[in-house]
């Protein structure tokens, strides 16, 4: 079965970035530019994993996670974040929030599917 | 193209844009029209860089933009104020993030000093203003972690079949060399949070079972009844036998997510272990996670398949990845609303035409949805050109079209008329569509202004404000491009020469921090960019002086303030006689004059003392049509630029003044103007004709000097394409470019203001400012 992977990151590079690895990796995948795009997006869309930065406009990778966990349709879906800040209390937060686990960036592809791979069903 | 080029690209794309948001918002900061999100926006941007700076192990720029989020997350978190003393340091980070940026794009080396001082300086702000040891800490942090994570996940880092060497290696091992395998008993009770995180206990064992045998026995003892059952609570517990070559690290690195969300022991164990495994049989499928633990893990208890299923599990999706570079190219081919985001733009508005855009893209469901960042294209400029050149034969095409219309005597019910009208319309709208392709803000110059602002400044000493105006007033690419250098001189000029130094200011009763002004506004189908500085204003004694010094005028030669002030333009002058190192490099106003000319624009000055000067470059939309007035003169066809003209008029006897011997003036409206017989200026005729024969257009400069122009007869007014006549003749004094009339005759364009400079009484020292289109 093909993977489904909602990426949200501000960055034009590392949306580039995740969908060419994702791509590569043999996943089908949609990307959001904040979070608020991204919980947009998830309203039509069941991804099997969801990947998201933290520092984000509008609605940064915390109240996205939240917005998600809170959602009836999604609150199973496991989540990723993406962080350059690898700090326990930020891991704290992000699990405190409702992700699933992390990735720090800068991160290879072999990582980010393993990763993957490890949180979905 | 190559996948990591292009991303590349990208990454130094994003970052430009990154920089000018970053700088907007400190300057936003600085002048305090900042709002809540700027300071957000301002570390996101820092952020961002250094994350994709990470990515391509740009390791410069990451250690500096670290520091600098690091500061700059001190301000975000209210922990140090954003006083004019950290916003200085802050601006001039962002200046060496952009070196940073720029040397890591052209592969040059960087200033290390300069970037080592900013450093310093961050490091001192975000350790003075908080307990010092957090930003260390963070510090600390940022490496070591990253580097816990290749650690523990080691092996996945090899490629995929590495990943799969090793687990038939496990096997071979375990039938041979149990020896160096090591077991481990792991007790393993997940809370609650750890299912509400979407984590799930049997893919933890699943995952566990990649390093080795694994025999889990399920704990059901907790599980209550039916009616006490919570179906979100967590009642099993597992204990874990493992029998693997990892090392303990890694066995608790698959419990990494889980950590804090669940009881977790891990024990090294013994053989007997392996036995006590046996009671897993026993375990009910209570629940739905029993049931797929038992599934999982019993069969790999029971045989080694399992492993070998994991292994070919990781396998495949790897070994897909084989090609990367084909891979993703099929890939973009085969799904086009991921390729570019025009096309997912166009799809996603077609379902939902009222929504907005990102709402669409919802709406189209599971479509993939690419990045929506305003819908653009990245388009070779060469083919902008060729469609900009198009246009212009097609503006020639359409004039020839209309004249042969009126050269055969079409009738005008024929609809050949209305018709012609209409596509004169159409070619103006496309015309104006094509050249808006190319037109950009200035934003980006002004910005690039504030940097030479404070390079400036602190290279003089003085302190300096720079204000802005007008930044979304957009100009043609070309423009934009070449104004930068000219524009960088002039603010340099403005700042070096321009403002008196601190101690000068106060002791005439001005404020400390000198004002340099920069504008840019649309005016009257030009656009005009002005440099205004608050400084002393252009001493004229000295300046007249040091041009008759450096016999660039004649002693005795009486000249009026303005005609001083343009002395400064002339190339060879230089006003300051110590060469500071700032403005004094050989490069004068003059190459800036000559910069702005080969734009077709104007350069003027206007300065009053103790108050400031002005420069004011005005310039042309487009470099490649202008509207203009088709008049005769003696028999010839020429073109007036219709943005110069004022109005025309047919004089009468009574309005015409001589003045001396030939000169002319004409009253309009009670206004004395100066007359112009183009005829003669332009020697077509060697007798001044009679004004009351002919029709009168006034004109104005760009200086705002109006002077009146006498011409035979207006025949039209239209569009007309500029074919420089430069790099075919080089200069014609009065002539500003040619063009193609419409049955094919060619008509000189006038340069109004060289003809008025021409014709007034110019002093000996006056070069020929003459409009070099093209």
């Amino acid at each position: 079965m093909t993977l489904t992977i909602l990426a949200v990151d501000d960055s034009r590079t590392m949306r580039d970035m995740l969908r060419i690895a994702l791509c590569d990796a043999g996943f089908d995948v949609s990307l959001a530019e904040d979070g608020e795009h991204g919980l947009e997006v998830l309203s039509g869309m069941a991804p099997n994993v969801i990947i998201t930065d933290i520092n984000m406009p509008k609605l940064d990778g915390f109240g996205f996670i939240e917005g998600v966990r809170r959602s009836d349709d999604h609150r199973a879906t496991p989540i990723l974040v993406l962080t350059t800040e690898s700090g326990a209390d930020l891991k704290q937060r992000a699990r405190a929030a409702g992700a699933t686990g992390w990735i720090v960036k800068p991160f290879d592809k072999d990582k980010l599917v393993d990763a993957i791979r490890r949180v979905a069903a | 193209m190559d996948p990591m080029l292009e991303l590349r690209q990208t990454f130094f794309q994003e970052c430009e844009e990154l920089l000018v948001e970053l700088e907007s918002g400190l300057m936003a900061m600085d002048d305090g029209s900042a709002v809540e999100d700027t300071v957000h926006a301002v570390f996101r941007a820092v952020h961002s860089i250094k994350g994709g700076a990470g990515a391509f192990a740009l390791d410069d720029l990451v250690k500096f933009a670290h520091i600098f989020e690091t500061t700059l997350d001190e301000v975000r978190t209210e922990r140090m104020e954003a006083t004019p003393d950290v916003m200085s340091v802050m601006l001039r980070s962002t200046d060496v993030l952009s070196d940073l940026v720029r040397a890591a794009r052209e592969g040059e080396s960087v200033d290390q000093e300069r970037s080592q001082v900013l450093i310093d300086e961050l490091a001192a702000l975000s350790g003075v203003s908080t307990e010092p040891q957090e930003p260390s800490e963070d510090e600390v942090n940022f490496a070591p972690v990253l580097l816990d994570f290749d650690l523990g996940d080691d092996d996945d880092d090899d490629n995929a079949e590495a990943d799969s060497t090793d687990a038939v290696n496990a096997e071979t091992d375990n039938a041979e060399d149990a020896e160096a395998k090591k077991s481990f008993i792991i007790n393993f009770r997940p809370k609650p949070e750890l299912y509400a995180n979407a984590n799930e206990a049997s893919l933890l064992l699943r995952d566990l079972a990649r390093f080795g045998d694994v025999d889990a026995t399920c704990d059901v003892s907790q599980v209550p009844d039916l009616d006490g059952l919570d179906p979100e609570g967590a009642y099993l517990a597992w204990t874990i036998n493992v029998t693997t070559t990892e090392d303990k690290e890694a066995l608790s690195d698959v419990f990494d997510f889980v950590d804090g969300d669940c009881d977790l022991e891990i024990v090294s164990g013994s053989e007997d272990a392996v036995i006590a495994a046996d009671d897993g049989e026993n375990a009910e499928p209570n629940a739905e996670a029993n049931t797929e633990a038992e599934a999982e893990t019993a069969a790999g208890a029971s045989e080694e398949n399992d492993t070998e299923d994991n292994a070919e599990e990781d396998v495949i999706p790897a070994a897909e990845a084989e090609e990367p570079a084909i891979a993703l190219v099929e890939e973009e081919s085969e799904a086009p609303s991921q390729k570019s985001e025009p096309t997912e733009a166009v799809e996603a508005a077609a379902p939902a035409p009222a929504a907005g855009q990102k709402s669409a893209e919802a709406a189209t469901g599971g479509a993939k949805t690419a990045g929506a960042a305003p819908a653009t294209v990245r388009v070779d400029l060469g083919r902008v050109d060729r469609l900009i050149n198009l246009v212009g034969e097609l503006v020639i095409n359409q004039a020839m079209l209309a004249q042969c219309a009126i050269d055969a005597g079409m009738a005008r019910e024929s609809g050949v008329e209305s018709g012609l009208e209409e596509l004169k319309h159409l070619t103006r709208d496309i015309q104006e569509s094509v050249m808006a392709i190319r037109a950009q803000p200035v934003r980006t110059l002004f910005q690039r202004m504030s940097r030479i602002v404070r390079e400036a400044a602190s290279a003089t000493g003085k302190s300096v404000r720079l204000v802005t105006d007008g930044e979304m007033t957009e100009v043609d690419k070309t423009v934009v491009e070449r104004l930068a250098d000219p524009l960088t001189h002039m603010i340099r000029n403005a700042v070096d020469h321009g403002l008196e130094s601190t101690e000068k200011r106060e002791a005439t009763g001005k404020s400390a921090q000198g004002e340099v002004h920069l504008s840019a506004a649309h005016r009257s189908g030009r656009v005009v960019i002005e440099v205004t500085d608050d400084g002393a204003g252009i001493n004229r004694d000295r300046v007249k002086q040091i041009a008759i010094d450096k016999q660039l005028i004649s002693e005795d030669a009486v000249l009026s303030d303005s005609e001083i002030d343009n002395l400064i333009f002339l190339p060879g002058f230089s006003t300051v006689e110590q060469v500071s190192n700032l403005s004094g490099r050989g490069v004068g106003m003059d190459v800036v004059k000559r910069a702005i000319q080969a734009l077709g624009g104007k350069i003027t000055i206007s300065s009053k003392p103790g108050k400031g000067s002005v420069f004011s470059i005005s310039l042309p939309l487009t470099l490649a049509i202008l509207d203009g007035m088709v008049v005769e003169i003696a028999g010839q066809t020429l073109v007036v630029p219709l943005t110069a003209i004022i109005e025309t008029l047919k004089p009468d006897a009574s309005d015409i003044h001589t003045i001396g011997s030939d000169a002319q003036v004409i009253s309009i409206r009670g206004d004395f103007i100066p007359l112009v017989d183009i005829g003669s200026t332009m020697k077509y005729r060697k007798v001044t004709a009679d004004p009351t024969k002919g029709v009168v257009l006034s004109v104005e400069t760009d200086a705002g000097e109006r002077c009146a122009l006498m011409v035979d007869a207006i025949h039209d007014q239209r569009q007309v394409v500029i074919k420089s006549l430069e790099e075919n003749y080089g200069t014609v004094p009065g002539v500003a470019a040619a063009t193609i009339l419409g049955d094919g005759r060619i008509a000189l364009i006038l340069d109004v203001d060289g003809i008025i400079a021409n014709t007034s009484e110019a002093p000996s020292y006056q070069e020929t400012p003459l409009a070099a289109v093209g």
